[in-house]
């Protein structure tokens, strides 16, 4: 260690009697804390490597803080203390709490405000819609975005005789049934079960998960999930789990992909996100849109999930200069489509989406697109652009505890979303008090 | 007999006992003061604004009849898991004790599992009962057509985390228990047999009176341990749930405070819990020690 300290000293001792230049300069640190775990983080350094290497004034040091929850508990303690990070990557249902954190620097202002002179339009309008403040200015750049689909199994579908997905549910429960009548253990699984069963099924159904435009518009919203539609949609599912057709593995995704891969289920609804797992699977399989409603001629398009970056306020001014180059950067094209295809997020702009189009790289990769054409389907209404709400993690919680209770049979579909529906209105009623 | 040590100077022992206080005071009072301080107001999570509520915090607790069930849960946890583990540990040292060869190596196996850290004890029962892929849990439903799914059944879930806990623990009180049995005359126990008294008698009427201060310290022990230490096996096997059935008080202080980010609630909930604790082991020591005998 001293022979180390020695030599730094020294060649420190030697630049020093040479004029400075600006490549010696020391570069200015952007701190970026994240919550991505390798494979998606090698991808995310390639990003961070390739801006250091584009220009000199900045260096941007990105560590991965542990999960969603780890990492954003990570940058409040570092913002109660002063040493908060430029960027900090925060989950999707954080996103309310972020906005009135009182902590941030909106995304739109940063970028008037160091001369980036943006084109939104030419994003990719259902994810940006999720991260705009009411008044359409952009709080956080969308940075890993997904949103659910459906896998099913080939060769499953081959034995039971079908040839194609379930576009509706009505077909859903036709196909399920055939299929546990030839064999296969259970029918159909998900994912994320509040996201899928519930958020992104009222958005394609185009009805309200909560009132005031799903909490855009104030924080007085009330969850609205124990309507007609989501009751009979969540009793239906209860009613193939007694049969087989529907089986409950977790909240999460482990014990759902498991139950797919291995060939217990046939069809899985989770994240595009996870076709990189679902390419492990020993059998031929494909993807398509999440069903829907019958009645429904023209679904909606589906909502985003995954985590957006936020900037904190309170560093040096000039600081803030890099972390809008580096933003920018990350959003061009060719970053994007490097982003796309490594990781299966979606492209967050439309020239980096088309661009892949011109390339033929959906000829090759057909099932990479299925997540896109679903969310842009449609242009967003009041209830498919997404979900603000307070503590939305908390009434998650809540939603998968009432669903689990009506798994076990313990209540009803009716009684457990009426008690999400009163315990997520506590929930939000707190919420509210403590952001005033 | 007691010993006694004299200090010559006033202020050493003070000196040595300051690196502990130091320790204490930073670690737990600190804390301590800061989650009392927390627990009466109410703050977003960045801490830019604050404002005092008195005792909102607690109210808005004990009307949450989710909260009630949560306490119900802890405590028959707790109790389930220390029960488990003292008869379990005490029965195995029993034996152990009786064993003539081999005393050792038998001895350092049935201590192993102590040196296991929660977590990972959780990992390998969920492993070994996991409905899809868990070794037992394929056994148990075969045989049995016991149908078995702690993701799904609360029953079944709070049984798998007691074991769990349990498991763990057992080792911890072995070691106390063979200390305790070594520890009683041989002498009592010999008189006893040529009196005719048989080894089950003999146990109930000398070894286990005389076990009594171990017992007691190992129920204190366990309890605490049940109620704080087995967060890291209910995280990694049920995360609290299904539906709840396995949401001790500590994690809802972790679920709502961490990941719910409701400091205030999350923080009073901790106060409650210290206040729990507090009152339990006070009446352990008020009324079980009563009971128990010391060798004089």
């Amino acid at each position: 260690m001293k022979l180390r300290q020695f030599t730094v000293v020294l060649a420190l001792g030697i630049l020093m009697l040479f004029p400075a230049s600006d490549a010696m300069a020391n570069p200015i640190e952007i701190q970026f804390w994240h919550a991505q775990r390798p494979p998606r983080e090698n991808t995310l350094n390639k990003i961070v490597e390739a801006y250091n290497k584009s220009q000199t004034k900045y260096q941007v040091v990105a560590s991965f803080k542990g999960s969603y929850d780890e990492t954003l508990n990570a940058g409040i303690a570092a913002f109660r203390s002063k040493k908060q990070p430029h960027i900090l990557q925060v989950y999707e249902v954080g996103t309310q709490t972020m906005m009135l954190s009182n902590a941030i620097y909106p995304v739109f202002n940063l970028m008037k405000d160091t001369g980036h002179n943006i084109d939104w339009k030419s994003y990719l309008q259902p994810v940006l819609s999720y991260y705009v403040s009411s008044n359409g200015e952009l709080q956080s750049m969308p940075f890993n975005s997904s949103t659910p689909i459906m896998y099913y199994n080939k060769d499953l579908f081959k034995k039971a005789g079908l040839t194609g997905p379930p576009r509706t549910w009505d077909e859903m429960g036709e196909y399920t049934k055939k299929l546990v009548a030839s064999g296969t253990e259970y029918g159909m699984t998900s994912a994320w079960q509040t996201w899928v069963m519930i958020e992104n099924y009222s958005a394609i159904q185009n009805i309200p998960l909560a009132t005031k435009s799903n909490g855009f518009d104030g924080l007085d919203t009330e969850l609205t999930i124990n309507n007609p539609m989501v009751v009979k949609h969540i009793e239906r599912l209860k009613s193939w789990m007694d049969d087989k057709r529907f089986v409950y593995e977790e909240r999460e995704y482990k014990g759902p992909e498991a139950a797919f891969i291995s060939g217990k289920c046939a069809i899985l609804m989770d994240s595009i996100g996870a076709i990189g797992a679902v390419k492990s699977a020993k059998f031929d399989w494909g993807a398509a849109p999440l069903p829907v409603e019958a009645s429904m001629k023209e679904p909606q398009n589906s909502i985003i999930g995954g985590a957006s970056l936020w900037v904190l306020k309170g560093l040096p001014q000039e600081e803030y200069q890099g972390v809008a180059d580096f933003l920018a950067f990350q959003a061009s094209e060719e970053m994007q489509i490097i982003w796309h295809k490594e990781t299966g997020y979606l492209p967050i702009t439309l020239q980096a989406y088309n661009k892949l189009k011109a390339d033929g790289f959906y000829q090759q990769e057909p099932l990479q697109e299925v997540g896109i054409l679903q969310l842009t389907r449609k242009d967003p209404t009041a209830n498919s652009r997404g979900i603000r709400l307070g503590s939305f993690s908390q009434i998650r919680d809540v939603m998968n505890e009432e669903l689990e209770m009506l798994w076990q049979g313990k209540k009803t579909a009716k009684q457990a979303l009426d008690e999400s529906v009163s315990r997520g209105n506590d929930i939000l009623r707190q919420f509210e008090k403590r952001s005033k | 007999m007691l010993k006694r040590s004299f200090f010559s100077s006033k202020y050493l022992p003070y000196l040595l006992i300051l690196p502990q206080t130091l320790v204490i005071l930073t670690f737990f009072y600190w804390p301590a003061a800061q989650a009392l301080f927390q627990s009466f107001m109410l703050s977003d999570p960045f801490g830019v604004n604050s404002q005092f509520v008195w005792f909102d915090n607690f109210s808005r607790l004990f009307k949450d009849r989710y909260y009630w069930k949560s306490i119900g849960i802890t405590f028959f946890f707790s109790f389930s898991t220390a029960l488990l583990s003292i008869s379990i540990g005490l029965l195995v040292a029993a034996m152990a004790n009786r064993v003539l060869k081999a005393k050792a190596i038998i001895r350092t196996f049935l201590i192993w599992p102590y040196a296991i850290a929660p977590a990972i004890s959780g990992i390998v029962w969920l492993f070994l009962f996991h409905p899809s892929f868990g070794v037992i849990a394929y056994s148990v439903m075969r045989w049995f057509g016991i149908h078995w799914n702690p993701i799904l059944d609360g029953n079944d879930a709070l049984f798998l985390v007691v074991i769990a806990s349990a498991w763990k623990q057992i080792s911890y009180n072995f070691v106390f228990f063979i200390a305790g049995l070594q520890s009683i005359p041989k002498s009592l126990i010999e008189a006893a047999a040529i009196d005719g008294a048989s080894p089950l008698r003999r146990f109930w009427v000398i070894t286990f009176p005389l076990l009594s201060p171990t017992l007691f310290f190992l129920l204190v022990m366990n309890v605490v341990y049940a109620f704080f230490e087995t967060f890291g096996i209910i995280h990694t096997v049920t995360q609290g749930g299904p539906g709840g059935s396995t949401m001790t008080m500590v994690y809802k202080v972790y679920k709502d405070g961490f990941v719910g980010l409701d400091l205030g609630s999350s923080a009073a909930q901790s106060v409650v819990l210290m206040i729990v604790i507090v009152v339990l082991t006070v009446l352990q020591f008020k009324y079980v020690e009563k009971k128990v005998q010391y060798t004089g």
